[in-house]
């Protein structure tokens, strides 16, 4: 044999030898060097978790009754990503579902997509989680439902059925309390984007009103069932289990009894509104201890059933809930609605002109109108009264008095070229009082009114220059009258001077600044307090299911209102006179318990989408009994007419409630705090034998 | 008194086998007792699963082995030199069956090739892995008729090896069958280096190689599906569902074993079945499994010192012919191994072949022993 032939031999066993090597080094990477990796990578593909949703906390009262609460209930889930794979995208499986559940087969549609897949303006009710999670369409169904679907798999393919815990708001009182309990969904991709939290697949967490502020405490741990699978998918063994952990409850300040009786006064006072000629579109009340600085009740108008939620929204459902006809009823008016407060604010007024030096026990000339400039302004609907006490004025609410001041500090001040450091007591008092500021309840997206001083006018000019120096060709044909061309004109050249017409409306709560419910209800709670502006709470403690306090919130001082106490004793001595002989006196005059308040009647700008002009705010704002303060109420009914007649009504229904009058007689057993104040002490909380309110 | 008289026909067998290279026989039993573990491994959970007897592979298994030793041991019993006189008649059957294959209604179609022929009782044969051995033989043949005068091959031998092998080959890639044809053509290519044959005819023939691949894929020759692997090699998530899928879900499960595996009938991965053809093509991916670098290690050096027995006993024969087959059946084995473990791995694109020893399946057992039973021949006459 040749040599050539020996030598190829050698280099075929060297070839040999490589390979041989290349396994074993390929070998060693994947299960020395890397193998930590594809374990991993093997875990992931093998294991599932199967998630029991804890029992959510339970948000109670103060007497521990539960006004939302977990109750058993049964989810169906469709899985798009098996759907996806039918030759009709799975319509004629949806179809079935639909009709098993009885809703449209449209609704069940927008149920099952994610919100980008739809067109805009066709979202509402969409799924907004992701694909690879099945998207639950009703929490609602019967056992005989699930049992169809799981029996018949091969008719329902992709569709799913378990038993879940479903959020219930019970309404043991007749409470609704929608836009305070808020209500739960599935956890978003922005939900988990938000947090460091670890969130599971369709894990509920807490969307808006408490069960989004306290979320982290009523949410509880989920049970994980970790299982190992094989490629079909059939589990063949368990690896962990971790139980699911319960969450806490939340006890809140609020009384279900007193949300009831709150919201259908308020309810009714909107109706009598609208009985009498007013548009009255929405409204809200609120009870406040002026001592604590806690919600009693709040309510808003218009709202909505938070049980809707959990059966599946309908797309008509949810734009009705988002809809300006229907009145927007997701609107939190008493947190997230701005109002002119009108002379509710006459309070603030008082306490600035005091700074400014007026003295608050002389007479003061009380004239039908007043020209400054070209400009009149005049009472509502009276006639010159004459010279009278700044205390009868406030009763009778005159309002040319306050012009006067307004205008004469605003002079003052430098009028149009203000001086370098003006004084403005006006503004600087309303800003002690909070005003332009969120109070810092415990609910999500409060706003913060509106505090129109200098540097307010000068931002708001900045923002908005270019659309006036350019209103002919910007403004809405209909807007292009010579009066508003002109005060666009101005507006453009120096709109961010504080003109002699914007002092004069703040002085009596118009113009610019707003208020929300909540603002107007801490500032009159300090002023029956003494002057402490309370931080307000909804939320009391939160407990274990056991009874043991996790954690007890206890009243926060924002801050104080710049009244000393002889001003303190005129104001309380003014609103008193208001509630006796003023412009609530035909709803008080003769009432049981002694009422302090004031009566405000707001005129709005702009019109209404039918092109009617806005019917003014109405307003009271109160605290009671008079001589020894417990309770602040303050009700607003937005387009509502008169102060008095449309919200100082309502107020008094609440007060009746509040202390058990009926007629002209107090019965005290009768008052929803029997003691005359609410319980100091935590509830116990029983959730057993609750019956469940269907939405 | 009984007389001791010895039963021939066994004194015959002890002669033959005591005559065997015993390491390269260890290695071959120890390779085929760990295949028969991890083809139990494979498939015992499976088919407990489905009710069916979880013994079921592990007893046909241990039949193939057991007809595949005999064969092996036939082998051996003719002195492979006077085999020349038979090869072209083992060459022409190979032929004949690969034709057969490509008849529609005998030639049954797994994974895409025609690679099989069914037999009554539910048994197949694959002619491709029986043509490995007349391909082997008759080249060998060929290139080995000038070694009788002590010259090298022609261009006229080599040339000649070529066309009859070229015959089978075409068939087999008609199938059609990329992972055999390479493995085939690269065991062509490493006897006609050994043959003393010019140097041109190896630069020539991996020249060719590069060439053929090339136009192939083309001309379109190489069909879509071996196209879609070769893909899926070059880059797992090109077809996720297919076979990237496989390979990516191979690695994972080979790299999961760690250095100690998660131990015999214990891989997840396995008893899930995660990967497909556990019992076939991807038996390694069991091996890195369950017994982990120390097992699949063992079993790399297992096959270590078969090619180094096998390689002794090619470089100790004086005769070109019985070096050619021995060449000839270790290049087959060794581009097989590798390609099907490198597969595994994710080293080599996605073609089944089988494991030599290890997988399951009659036909490739019955043609792997008789290549063992070859190399025995050949050690047992060169002594």
């Amino acid at each position: 044999m040749s040599q050539r032939s020996r030598l190829n031999l050698i280099v075929v066993q060297v070839l040999v030898l490589s390979l041989m090597l290349a396994m074993l080094g390929r070998l060693f990477y994947l299960q020395v060097a890397a193998g930590l990796k594809y374990q991993n990578a093997a875990l992931s593909i093998q294991s599932r978790d199967i998630v029991t949703p804890p029992v959510r906390g339970a948000i109670v009262d103060d007497t521990g009754k539960p006004m939302a609460m977990d109750r058993p209930g049964m989810v169906i889930t469709v899985d798009r990503s098996a759907l996806g794979k039918m030759p009709d995208k799975g319509k004629a499986v949806l179809v079935r579902v639909a009709k098993l559940i009885g809703i449209k087969y449209s609704d069940l549609y927008t149920r099952t997509r994610l919100c980008g897949e739809l067109p805009l303006g066709k979202r509402t009710g969409c799924w907004n989680g992701t694909l690879y999670q099945p998207v639950p369409v009703t929490k609602e169904a019967t056992v005989a439902q699930a049992l169809k679907i799981l029996e018949n798999s091969d008719i329902y393919p992709g569709i799913s059925a378990s038993p879940v815990p479903i959020r219930n708001y019970p309404s043991l009182a007749g409470e609704n309390a929608a836009h305070v309990l808020g209500y739960v969904g599935s956890v978003t991709a922005l939900d988990v984007a938000n947090t460091n939290k670890q969130y599971y697949q369709n894990e509920v967490v807490g969307k808006t009103g408490l069960e989004f502020q306290y979320d982290q405490y009523l949410q509880g741990t989920p049970g994980v069932k970790t299982v190992i699978v094989d490629r079909t998918e059939n589990v063949t063994s368990t690896s962990t289990i971790t139980n699911p952990v319960p969450g806490n409850n939340l006890v809140t300040n609020i009384n279900a009894t007193l949300q009831a009786a709150t919201e259908k006064a308020l309810a009714s006072s909107v109706l009598s509104a609208r009985a009498q000629g007013n548009k009255a579109d929405s409204g809200a009340a609120i009870v406040m201890d002026v001592h604590t600085g806690r919600i009693l009740a709040m309510a808003s108008y218009p709202t909505y059933d938070p049980n809707i939620w959990q059966k599946g929204l309908t797309t008509a459902q949810a734009q009705a809930l988002f809809s300006d006809s229907d009145g927007v009823p997701a609107l939190s008016r008493a947190i997230d609605g701005t109002y002119a407060p009108a002379s509710a604010f006459k309070a603030l007024s008082v306490v600035a002109a005091s700074h400014a030096g007026y003295n608050l026990n002389a007479n003061y000339y009380c004239p039908y109108s007043i020209k400054f400039g070209n400009q009149t302004f005049h009472n509502d609907d009276t006639n010159s009264q004459g010279t009278m006490s700044l205390q009868t004025a406030i009763a009778v609410s005159c309002d040319t008095i306050w012009y006067q001041i307004g205008y004469d500090q605003w002079v003052k001040d430098g009028g149009l070229t203000p001086k370098k450091n003006p004084n403005d007591f006006f503004f600087k008092n309303a800003a002690l009082f909070g005003v332009g500021k969120p109070t810092g309840i415990d609910l999500p997206s409060e706003a913060s009114g509106r505090l129109p001083d200098r540097a307010w006018k000068l931002a708001y000019y900045k923002a908005n220059k270019n659309f006036y120096c350019n209103y002919a060709t910007r403004a809405k044909p209909s807007d292009l009258t010579p009066f508003l061309i002109a005060i666009a004109k101005e507006d453009c050249t120096d709109g961010y001077i504080v003109r002699a017409g914007d002092a004069i409306n703040f002085a009596i709560g118009q113009g610019d600044v707003l208020l929300t419910p909540l603002q107007m209800t801490d500032i009159y709670a300090a002023v029956a307090n003494g002057g402490k502006l309370y931080r307000p709470e909804v939320a009391r403690a939160v407990v274990k299911s056991d009874g043991t306090v996790v954690q007890n919130f206890l009243p926060h001082v924002n801050g104080k209102i710049p009244a000393s106490a002889s001003t303190l004793d005129f104001l309380h001595g003014a609103l008193r006179a208001v509630a006796m002989t003023g412009t609530a006196a035909g709803v008080f005059g003769n009432y049981p318990i002694p009422v302090s308040g004031k009566t405000g009647t707001g005129q709005v700008q702009g019109r209404n989408a039918n092109g009617t002009a806005k019917d003014p705010t109405s307003w009271f704002a109160s605290y009671a009994p008079s001589n020894k303060p417990e309770y602040a109420v303050v009700m607003m009914v937005s387009q509502g007419g008169y102060g008095a007649s449309t919200s100082a009504v309502g107020v008094r229904e609440i007060y009746n409630a509040l202390f058990g009058v009926k007629g002209n007689t107090v019965d005290p057993k009768k008052a929803i705090f029997p003691t005359g104040a609410p319980p100091t002490a935590l509830p116990t909380i029983d959730l057993q034998n609750v019956a469940v309110k269907k939405p | 008194m009984t007389t001791f008289r010895p039963n021939t026909r066994s004194h015959r067998f002890m002669r033959n086998v005591s005559g065997y290279d015993r390491w390269l026989t260890f290695s071959v039993l120890a390779l085929l007792a760990f295949g028969t573990v991890l083809v139990y491994a494979a498939t015992k959970n499976w088919f407990a699963t489905q009710h069916l007897d979880p013994q079921y592979y592990l007893k046909r298994h241990i039949i193939n082995i057991v007809i595949g030793l005999v064969l092996a041991y036939g082998t051996t019993l003719i002195d492979y030199r006077l085999l020349r006189a038979y090869t072209p008649i083992v060459w022409g059957l190979g032929v004949l069956g690969l034709m057969a294959v490509l008849v529609p209604g005998v030639g049954s179609t797994v994974n895409g090739a025609k690679a099989w022929i069914a037999l009554p009782g539910g048994f197949q044969i694959q002619p491709a892995e029986l043509a490995k051995i007349s391909i082997i033989l008759g080249i060998s043949m060929l290139l080995a008729e000038r070694n009788g005068v002590g010259a090298d091959p022609t261009d006229k031998d080599v040339l000649r090896a070529l066309s009859i092998s070229a015959v089978p080959i075409l068939l087999i890639m008609l199938q059609p069958d990329l992972g055999t044809t390479l493995i085939i053509s690269a065991a062509i290519v490493i006897m006609v280096a050994v043959s003393g044959a010019p140097t041109r005819w190896v630069a020539g023939l991996l020249l060719l190689a590069l060439l053929g691949g090339f136009v192939a894929v083309k001309a379109g020759v190489v069909s879509q599906y071996q196209i879609k692997r070769l893909q899926s090699f070059v880059d797992p998530n090109a077809d996720p569902q297919q076979s990237g899928y496989q390979l990516r879900q191979a690695r994972i499960t080979i790299g999961s074993g760690g250095v100690l595996g998660r131990g015999l009938f214990e891989g997840p991965q396995t008893n899930g079945r995660f990967v497909p053809e556990q019992q076939t093509d991807f038996i390694f991916t069991v091996a890195g499994e369950e017994t982990g670098f120390l097992g699949s290690g063992l079993m790399l050096l297992l096959f270590g010192l078969f090619f180094w027995r096998a390689f002794l006993i090619a470089q100790r024969t004086n005769d070109l012919f019985g070096r050619l087959v021995c060449v000839g059946v270790i290049a087959w084995f060794a581009f097989q191994t590798f390609e099907n473990i490198g597969m595994a791995m994710g080293l080599m694109p996605m073609t089944g072949v089988p494991l030599p020893f290890i997988s399951y399946g009659g036909s490739s057992m019955f043609a792997t022993l008789v290549g063992f039973g070859l190399l025995q021949n050949v050690h047992l006459r060169s002594r």
